[in-house]
């Protein structure tokens, strides 16, 4: 993976839509609108370097809404932002088969070593679908 | 726009000094010879390492002949660990748990071969004392192992201390030797092996404005060790293939332009560096502030993993480094910042360090793209 150019000859180690996901990352949650939301789910810990947390609006099991927030290394928070774009507007049970390797595979790829430290963002999400159904 | 870019990796590796390069040359095409050969070029090419050999042992203060070339100072250090190992069929070693990975490795294979080794944990500021050392000693300890200077944090270890207490530990016999990592240490510290009384050292040209691929061991002669490349008699028959003359010109040319101004300039950048990364909410520096090589900055910043840090910084411009596991080729974090603190810490750290092209102008733009970096990913996180 190392070594890719971007669109002005500078390199980098990701791909470029790791690259524009890290620098310009979407649906970030701003906590001051955490009550809009009516499904969470966290993973990670600090200690292993990557924590995922994330929100979601359902409405008639439809996600209506994604916003997250990452500690983590640029592949985590690149995932996780596309992720949001991914599953925004799924019905839960689609957006609940989404595996790491889709979003890998979104990203343009990820080095080897990466996908399973960094790609957490489904479980978290499989986690706040649960937390609702729960509900 | 071209953007300048601002290098602040030297203990990763610095550039070629022009001088280095400049004697270098000659010697890859035109004196091409093996120095091996008997013949006027091979003789040539001959006395040109001689006189290598001979400016580095001025340098550590030794004799000519316990100068041994390697690759490098991963080789070099397993050449010093492997090689008295392979005096014995078992026997003690004491390292520390923060020594580089050319070191802990060996030790660690040792150990499957059945060796013992202790691994010393250093205090808080990231230093291992010559008492610890000193408990750590049994009767069948072989060798001591402890880097000068620290590769992360840039903690200087009391390498003489240590050494004084070894003497007074085996009175009259042989071992346990001791060998010391000094890569990280021969820009900035005393590099006289009779001072510092140590058996064996290890340095490389990478860090020194020389070029990669080439290293020493020193060895005080009537050490026995085991060769780890075999198949000549270069170097004393203890180090096997042809002599790598460009590269070991460049290496002694490098040593031979060490300067201390180098050392006091880089300590005042440093501590300027430390002051204002202190104003910033979250920051921790990392290691003891005392015993620091002058060029070393290593600090955590809470709540942000440190390659996106990194690569926030690659962007302006500005190459750092970092002990998160992410940005490694390795997937563990940085070790010496885990046993110093913990995972997340080490998740969290960023490593700066100055050389000789680095300008205080180039400190104000990092402090600036940091606290940018810092906004923008606390907010992601």
């Amino acid at each position: 993976m190392a070594d890719i150019k971007d669109k002005s000859g500078r390199k980098f180690i990701y791909s470029q839509i790791v690259e524009d996901h890290f620098f310009n990352p979407r649906n970030v949650m701003d906590e001051k609108k955490i009550k809009n939301y009516n499904a969470y789910g966290e993973i990670g810990s600090p200690a292993c370097g990557d924590v995922m947390k994330i929100w979601l609006k359902i409405e008639e099991d439809k996600i209506i809404d994604f916003k997250w927030k990452t500690f983590g290394c640029a592949s985590a928070i690149a995932s996780t932002s596309i992720l949001s774009e991914m599953a925004k507007g799924m019905h839960i049970d689609d957006a609940y088969q989404i595996t790491a390797g889709d979003i890998t595979e979104a990203l343009g790829g990820l080095p080897k070593r990466k996908i399973h430290c960094s790609v957490l963002g489904d479980q978290a999400m499989r986690l706040a679908i649960d937390n609702y159904k729960k509900k | 726009m071209i953007k300048r870019s601002i290098y602040l990796d030297y203990a990763s590796t610095a550039p070629v000094d022009h001088r280095v390069l400049k004697v270098m040359l000659p010697y890859f095409s035109e004196k091409f010879a093996n120095a091996s050969s008997i013949y006027e070029a091979g003789l040539e090419a001959e006395q040109a390492i001689k006189n290598s050999r001979l400016k580095i042992a001025r340098f550590l203060n030794c004799n000519a002949n316990e100068v041994i070339f390697t690759s490098g100072g991963t080789e070099s250090d397993n050449l010093a660990i492997f090689g008295i190992a392979g005096n014995f069929k078992s026997g003690h070693i004491v390292t520390s748990a923060i020594e580089h990975p050319a070191v802990l490795e060996p030790c660690r294979q040792l150990e499957k071969e059945g060796f013992e080794v202790t691994y010393l944990k250093p205090d808080k500021e990231g230093l291992v004392s010559a008492d610890q050392v000193k408990k750590a000693l049994k009767k069948n300890t072989i060798l001591v192992s402890i880097m000068y200077a620290n590769n992360e944090i840039g903690t200087i270890q009391p390498i003489a201390e240590i050494a004084n207490e070894i003497r007074k530990f085996k009175i009259e016999k042989e071992y346990p030797l001791l060998h010391t990592d000094a890569c990280q240490a021969t820009l900035y510290l005393q590099m006289d092996i009779k001072k510092l009384g140590v058996d064996l050292l290890s340095f490389n040209g990478s860090k020194i404005y020389g070029p990669k691929g080439v290293g020493v061991l020193c060895k005080k002669s009537g050490i026995k060790i085991l060769p780890q490349i075999v198949g000549g008699e270069q170097e004393n028959g203890f180090r096997a293939g042809t002599e790598n003359t460009p590269l070991i010109v460049g290496l002694a040319k490098a040593v031979e332009i060490i300067s201390t101004k180098a050392s006091k300039r880089e300590k005042e950048l440093r501590n300027y560096l430390i002051s204002r990364l202190k104003k910033i909410n979250g920051i921790g520096i990392n290691g003891s502030l005392v015993r620091r090589l002058p060029n070393n900055i290593n600090f955590s910043i809470s709540g942000i993993e440190g390659e996106s840090v990194l690569l926030d910084l690659d962007k302006a411009g500005i190459a750092v480094s970092t002990g998160s596991a992410c940005s490694s080729r390795s997937l563990s974090p940085s070790r010496v910042i885990s046993v110093l603190y913990d995972e997340e810490r080490a998740h969290e750290s960023i490593r700066v360090t100055l050389g000789r092209f680095t300008k205080k102008s180039d400190l104000d733009i990092l402090l600036k793209q940091l606290k940018k970096s810092i906004k923008r990913l606390r907010n992601i996180s």
